[in-house]
């Protein structure tokens, strides 16, 4: 590998941090000491380079060790790695939640997305500038521990108990803790000043790991838990074999922050825990997350030794049969998925469990993995049997601390027990799960993305074809599903496909998890089968307080649509939503009540597109901006933003344009659906504005009504618009029309002042016209769903 | 561009004829040079023979200019002085592959490189020297082979690779023997390839009996261990490439470490299959079809053997001529007969020996001594400033038609696509012109028409029209007739059950080890080595006025440990003095040296003469000069005078 390494030298605690997770370097070469045994033999080559995917582990490492990564521990990771620094740089600048500049230790995540910042979390910002500065600033501390830092954060994945807020304080080990709602007095205690790492150091030597932990997570949990997870965590928080990377050893999960206020049960998440009509979330509430005695004796790991006895094409049998689809978003059939998988030639295939559950207002993951680890475990062992995986990839964000120590020590106990490993219930199938942690990257859950960010690469999304069954993860043939997708195999192993599949519609089969949200009584997570309508969800979760009424639903998220409140009869299922013009998306339900502020809501939705957008394809690049600057005029209440429904067109590989520009055209204030709403108090809507009438004769100052249709004023130092002497006037022909326009007039304009409507992304309030070629991509990309302009011909008058 | 003042811009493309006069060298016209030019040339095979004459031709220009150059030397002037540069790098090769298997190009393709198991580069740093070849490395490599590099230095090509086994300089034999030896006595050898197309195995394995992996541990300080992993690795691919270049041939024994190789390879069966083969990598473009074309002192064009009668019957009739049945002399002995005054006059195209030979004040005093030196170039070389006529050339890859033949034995037609600049004339021209005025009416000849007389004389390139190759996007040797192809890889002969077809058995090459001749004592305790850097080729003609960023001038490169030792900062100029001469040079202090060791190029020769260091001993065989080891001791100088600041070229 051609490797220009960079001068700068790591710490001594960048070095521990990296070579715990990657072992003791074998040679100068790797980063070790140079030896007389160096300079005359080396190993490299594909084993060197064939690591790559270590790399976001070993920036997880460095960060949660000192708190961000300096130039001299990227180069400790490059040559660990025989990666390029500048490609190392570009992967660690890609993720939100690492720093390439020192920062204080404690860093402060609050959460500002939708659903918290309908909860106030806008109150909870201006508390927290007022103590540690704007955004990125922090507290004076003393000088070896210069205090804390914080971020507005786009969704923390904890929205039945919004507003949410997180600490993550580096240190070894690193530590973690949760305040939601984030009351003003816990959000203090986590902007309190970190301890020096000294005394924080000494404070958990001196405390045996049992009293290290009581205060916080486990404090309300059953008392059994304390045993059976302390136990089990020395093996998965420390657990690097002398070798350095065994299986699972490529996360290390924090511990809870001393003080910190305790996080409350994961159960409690679910309003109606124990209930029996439960099926996905029967165990929530009533087994032990820790204990995989206690998950057995709940009927635990049935569901494998069913799989094992059915074969891997009974179990695809079963799952074609039971009409499961995934849970993710998309609906694509999981039993086609896992047969196109199991069937490609090309070996090894891989399993990929996407936990980076980012969608705002989704949650349901998360209580899954903290309420029921074991099942995602058995679940994921019973999916790589299906399709002949020997490993599998559990890839789960990276502000899900505890639910992350729960898989780790899920993990560490299906191990020890034989039910993952080289010869699983002694049947003779290997499989072992790795688990990833993300770094804040929305785009990591797409499932192309997700195969760059665990391969060492930027999270990047693929063009497809080639398909995921085909070339996925390591370019081998690879499924992804979604945690609740997996969860779902095991009832229909239970119950048999045709079984599960009389549950719920002929369409939409099976129970589904919905992640309420906002103005309800009761947010949290609730099962129903598919069936029920958005106003059965509503009543589950104890209906609207008094004297408040439903002014819209968020469904789907961020990447979902916008349903008002008098359409509660829209069923809960793919087919349905789909005939209502919208989708469940993840299963986000977010019930904004009449007091919310629908224009603050599309900003915050366009900024967070804003914010995730890879970068990769312009449309979305400049497009999630252009929306973003469109939807703070309109709430300016400057004139109505001109359309940039290029944005939202794919032109890129993955689905991110269209569903950002997706959150905007339905039950919007200015949309005509939503006419009707008059006690908005967000912008006034705007009546459509009257075909432009063209310009005639002189030109004219323009008006207000020919701003309203996108000829806009612009700067005073621009081309002027009313010119000292008249100017003269040229006949354009546009799609067979002729259009009088004054010279010195753009096509756009003309053809806006025509009433032809042209999608335009670099065209912007603010920019003078430099190139007309920035555009062209989607004459020839798009195929055309609206139908693009025939070119402008000219002619002089 | 800011150069050194004691030289014009190299840059500055030479169009007009220059002849010297009083010393000096004065623009003339092309009559008066070209006159000039032959007279010198008439004079001195009229008073000395043809045999006082001497050709170095260029391995830069087409296989029709090399053609034509060398049929100017054995027709016009009668001698077989003709030699080009390939002196200097690859003719060990040559006559390794020649001695072993009856032809001297490499056996492989590039698609073969990218198919293979296993790719052993041996004394080689394609990642530099040989870029395009090195893609093709890669490609294997991304499918799947493994790379295993044996360098002193842990080059950029041995970044890339599995493993890298750091020997000793010149113990490239020992090595290889000890790893025939472990294959042998590992049971590893391929018996049925060693019976059917070798012979000599008895001698071999006596010969390599005492180089047991201790032995060859002591002697090359790679260790046992990784010795044993390196011959069990080859032995046991399924198919693999041998690939060497300058770090074998850059030896005062250079046919014997070529020969060592060659051994390994008959060994384990590892040539004449698809994907298995030896690789000498050639640094010029066309340095391979300057030596098919003839333009060496022993082989006709299509590597006919000159002694030869019945070969060379053919040339003598086509051209009207007999032509000498002995050898002429190569490049070393060309240079050494200056000496003795036995060669008056020389004719160079497109050659800068002054700054690429051994011992520099030794070549420039030779040269010199001349009676007549004729330079033709495309620009004013250190070379070109001691000639009696200059006279300014077209530039072959870009300004001429005609074809190359590449590393792979691809023979490729080139096309003109620019004009030459005013002034400059075509190499082919000139030297008809010369033949003109020495009594040769030779009318000037379309490339196609040198290539179809080659065609008529060279059987290994018979079958290669200019239609065929452009059809064909090249062709490689041999192409017998135009309507076949032959295999991609050479010597499938060797793995015939048929006796007849299989042919002469391939013998394993008995020869023993011979440490490099300048040896490290405690005045010289240094082993400098040299060679190539990525942004750089040769002596910088024609790259150092590309700018790059990555080029840092004439450097040494040593080791941490040794910088250490002698105080010596990264970037400070140091005294590097071998028994032949002295230089000064900013010091380098890289990992990839190890203690003991130190390195430079000779791309900067305005800069740094490396050339002054280097010592001249040469392989008896070849006549290839020893570049890679020499011993060197080195000193701290303390800050310079701002005069000898030289500003870094490019």
């Amino acid at each position: 590998m051609d490797l220009r390494l960079l001068d700068e030298v790591a710490t001594d605690a960048e070095r521990d941090a990296v070579d715990t997770l990657l072992g003791a370097p074998a040679s100068g070469w790797e980063g070790g000491t140079r030896q007389d045994s160096d300079l005359r033999y080396a190993r490299g080559g594909h084993a060197a380079r064939d690591q790559r995917d270590l790399l976001l582990p070993a920036l997880h490492a460095v960060n949660d060790r000192v708190g961000w990564i300096s130039r001299g521990a990227l180069n400790h990771i490059c040559r660990r790695l025989t990666v390029p620094p500048a490609e190392a740089y570009a992967v660690a600048s890609f993720y939100a939640m690492f720093a390439l500049h020192e920062r204080p230790r404690r860093v402060v995540h609050l959460c500002t997305d939708i659903a918290c910042a309908a909860s106030g979390s806008g109150a909870l910002r201006d508390r927290l500038t007022a103590r540690l500065g704007p955004p990125g600033g922090h507290s004076d501390g003393p000088p070896d521990a210069p205090g804390t830092t914080w971020h507005e954060s786009p969704c923390l994945g904890m929205c039945e108990r919004a507003p949410a807020a997180l600490a993550l304080e580096a240190g070894s080990p690193a530590r973690y803790a949760v305040a939601a709602p984030a009351t003003p007095d816990a959000l203090d205690s986590l902007a309190a000043a970190p301890p020096t790492e000294g005394s924080a150091t000494s404070v958990s030597d001196a405390q045996a790991p049992t009293t290290a932990r009581a205060p916080a997570d486990t404090a309300d949990t059953d008392p059994s838990a304390h045993g059976s997870e302390h136990t089990a965590a020395p093996a998965a928080t420390h657990g690097c074999s002398p070798d350095g990377h065994a299986p699972g050893a490529t996360t290390y999960a924090s511990e809870p922050l001393h003080g910190g206020a305790p996080e409350p049960d994961p159960a409690a998440a679910v309003p109606d825990a124990g209930s029996p009509d439960h099926v996905l979330l029967s165990r929530i509430g009533r087994v032990d997350p820790l204990s995989l005695d206690d998950y057995r004796a709940a009927g635990g790991y049935a569901a494998l030794r069913e799989a094992l006895r059915l074969g891997p094409a009974g179990v695809i049998r079963e799952v074609t049969d039971s009409g499961l689809v995934g849970r993710g978003g998309a609906a694509f059939p999981t039993g086609r998925k896992w047969s196109a998988t199991a069937q490609q030639p090309d070996t090894p295939h891989y399993l990929v469990c996407n936990a980076d559950e980012s969608e705002p207002g989704t949650f349901k993951d998360r209580v899954l993995m903290e309420g029921d680890p074991f099942s995602v475990v058995e679940a994921m062992t019973v999916a790589g049997y299906a399709i002949g995986a020997r490993t599998g990839y559990l890839y789960i964000r990276g502000e899900y601390p505890r639910a992350l120590r729960h898989l780790e020590n899920a993990l560490a106990q299906a191990r020890e027990r034989g039910l993952l490993g080289p010869d699983v219930l002694g049947s003779g199938f290997s499989f072992d799960i790795e688990i990833r942690r993300g770094a804040g990257a929305y785009i990591c859950g797409e499932e192309t993305a997700i195969f760059g960010s665990i391969e060492g690469q930027r999270g990047e999304p693929r063009t497809k074809p080639p398909f995921p069954v085909e070339k996925g993860l390591f370019g081998k043939p690879t499924t992804v599903n979604n945690v609740e997708t997996l969860v779902n195999v095991l009832p229909v192993l239970l119950m048999g496909g045709p079984a599960y599949a009389a549950v719920g519609t002929d369409g939409s089969t099976g129970p589904k998890l919905f992640c309420v949200s906002g103005g309800v009584r009761r947010p949290g997570l609730y099962e129903l089968p598919f069936g029920a309508t958005l106003g059965d969800l509503v009543e589950a979760a104890g209906g609207m307080p008094e004297g408040r009424s439903i002014r819209a639903v968020l469904l789907g998220g961020a990447a979902g649509t916008f349903v008002r409140g008098d359409e509660l009869d829209i069923p809960l299922t793919f087919e349905g939503a789909r005939a209502a013009g919208t989708s469940l998306g993840s299963g986000v339900v977010l019930v904004l009540d009449d007091t919310a502020d629908l224009g603050a809501t599309l900003a915050r939705v366009a900024a967070f597109f804003r914010d995730e957008s890879c970068g990769q394809c312009v449309p979305c690049r400049v497009g999630t901006v252009r929306q973003e600057e469109s939807l703070l005029r309109l709430r300016s209440g400057a004139s109505p933003p001109r359309s940039y429904r290029c944005c939202g067109r794919s032109a890129g590989p993955c689905g991110t344009p269209p569903s950002a520009a997706w959150a905007r055209p339905r039950g919007t204030p200015w949309s005509r659906r939503s006419t009707g709403s008059a006690s908005t108090p967000g912008p006034t809507p705007t009546a459509p504005a009257p075909r432009t009438p063209t310009t005639h004769g002189t030109p004219t100052p323009r008006t207000p009504q020919s701003r309203a249709t996108g000829l806009r004023p612009r700067r005073p130092d621009d081309r002027p618009r009313t010119p000292a002497h008249p100017r003269r006037l040229i006949d354009a022909t546009i799609d067979g029309a002729t259009v009088r326009v004054p010279e010195g007039t753009t096509v756009l304009e003309a053809c806006t002042a025509e009433g032809t409507e042209v999608p335009t992304l670099c065209h912007g309030d603010t920019l003078t016209p430099a190139t007309p070629a920035a555009c062209a991509w989607w004459r020839w990309r798009a195929p055309a769903p609206w139908p693009p302009p025939a070119p402008a011909s000219w002619r002089r008058a | 561009m800011r150069r050194s003042a004691d030289h014009s811009n190299p840059l500055d493309r030479l169009t007009r004829p220059l002849v010297r006069e009083h010393g000096e060298l004065r623009p003339a016209t092309w009559e008066e040079a070209l006159d000039r030019a032959a007279a010198g040339f008439r004079a001195g095979v009229e008073r000395h023979g043809p045999d006082s004459f001497g050709m170095l031709s260029c391995a830069r220009a087409t296989n029709e200019m090399n053609f034509v150059a060398q049929k100017f030397t054995r027709v016009v002037v009668g001698t077989n002085n003709v030699d080009s540069c390939n002196r200097t790098c690859h003719a060990p090769s040559v006559a390794g592959l020649s001695a072993a298997f009856g032809s001297g190009g490499g056996t492989s393709s590039y698609a073969e490189i990218e198919d293979t198991d296993l790719i052993v580069v041996w004394g080689g740093n394609p990642r530099y020297a040989h870029p395009i070849f090195f893609q093709h490395v890669l490609k294997g490599v991304r499918n799947g082979a493994r790379l295993f590099v044996v360098d002193p230095r842990r080059t950029p090509t041995a970044e890339w690779a599995d493993r890298w086994f750091g020997l000793n300089v010149g113990t490239d034999i020992p090595l290889a023997h000890a790893v025939g030896r472990e294959i042998l006595h590992a049971g590893l050898a391929n018996e049925s390839f060693v019976e059917r197309a070798t012979s000599g195995l008895d001698e071999y394995r006596a010969l390599v009996e005492p180089w047991t992996l201790a032995a060859a541990e002591a002697e090359t300080g790679v260790p046992a261990e990784a010795i044993r992993e390196l011959a069990h690795t080859y032995a046991r691919a399924e198919r693999a490439q041998l690939c060497w270049t300058l770090g074998i041939t850059e030896h005062h024994n250079a046919t014997d470490n070529v020969r060592a190789l060659i051994n390994l390879s008959l060994l384990t069966g590892h040539v004449g299959r698809h994907g298995s083969g030896l690789n000498p990598l050639r640094g010029q473009n066309n340095v391979q079809g300057g030596g098919d074309m003839g333009a060496i002192p022993d082989r006709l064009a299509g590597f006919q053997d000159i002694l030869d009668d019945e070969v060379r019957a053919p040339f003598e009739r086509a051209w009207g001529r007999s032509i000498q049945g002995r050898k002429g002399l190569n490049l070393t002995q060309m240079f050494e007969a200056m000496e003795e005054r036995e060669l008056r006059t020389l004719y160079v195209i497109g050659e800068n020996p002054v700054q690429s030979e051994p011992e520099t004040h030794k070549t420039t005093a030779r040269l010199r001594a001349l009676d007549h030196l004729v330079v033709q170039d495309i620009f004013l070389t250190r070379t070109a400033e001691l000639a009696d006529v200059v006279l300014p050339a077209s530039a072959a890859w870009c300004e001429s038609d005609g074809t190359f033949t590449n590393s792979e034995r691809r023979v490729q037609l080139v096309r003109k696509a620019l004009d030459p600049p005013e002034g400059a004339r075509d190499d082919i021209e000139i030297m008809c012109a010369l033949a003109t005025r020495l009594g040769h009416d030779w009318e000037r000849p379309s490339a196609e028409e040198i290539w179809d007389e080659v065609r008529s004389l060279s059987p290994m390139h018979r079958g290669m029209s200019y239609a065929r190759l452009a059809e064909h996007d090249g062709i490689q040797w041999p192409c017998y007739s135009e309507d076949t192809l032959e295999p991609s890889y050479l010597h499938s002969r060797l793995w015939s059950k048929d006796p007849v077809e299989r042919g002469e058995p391939a013998p394993f090459g008995i020869v023993g080890h011979s440490p490099p001749v300048d040896l490290l004592d405690e005045d010289f305790p240094f082993r400098l080595t040299t060679g190539r850097r990525l942004d750089d080729y040769n002596t910088g003609v024609q790259t150092s006025g590309f700018s790059s960023p990555l080029r840092r001038g004439e450097l040494l490169d040593l080791s941490p440990e040794d910088a250490a030792k002698l105080g010596i900062e990264d970037g400070e100029t140091v005294r590097v003095t071998s028994r032949r001469g002295s230089v000064l040079v900013p010091a380098s202090v890289t990992e990839s040296m190890r203690p003991g060791l130190v390195f430079m190029t000779f791309h900067f020769p305005h800069q740094v003469d490396t050339q002054l260091l280097t010592i001249d001993a040469t392989d008896p065989i070849a006549g290839t000069a020893e570049y890679k080891a020499a011993a060197v001791r080195i000193e701290r100088v303390g800050p310079l005078p701002p005069e000898l600041r030289r500003e870094v070229p490019g």
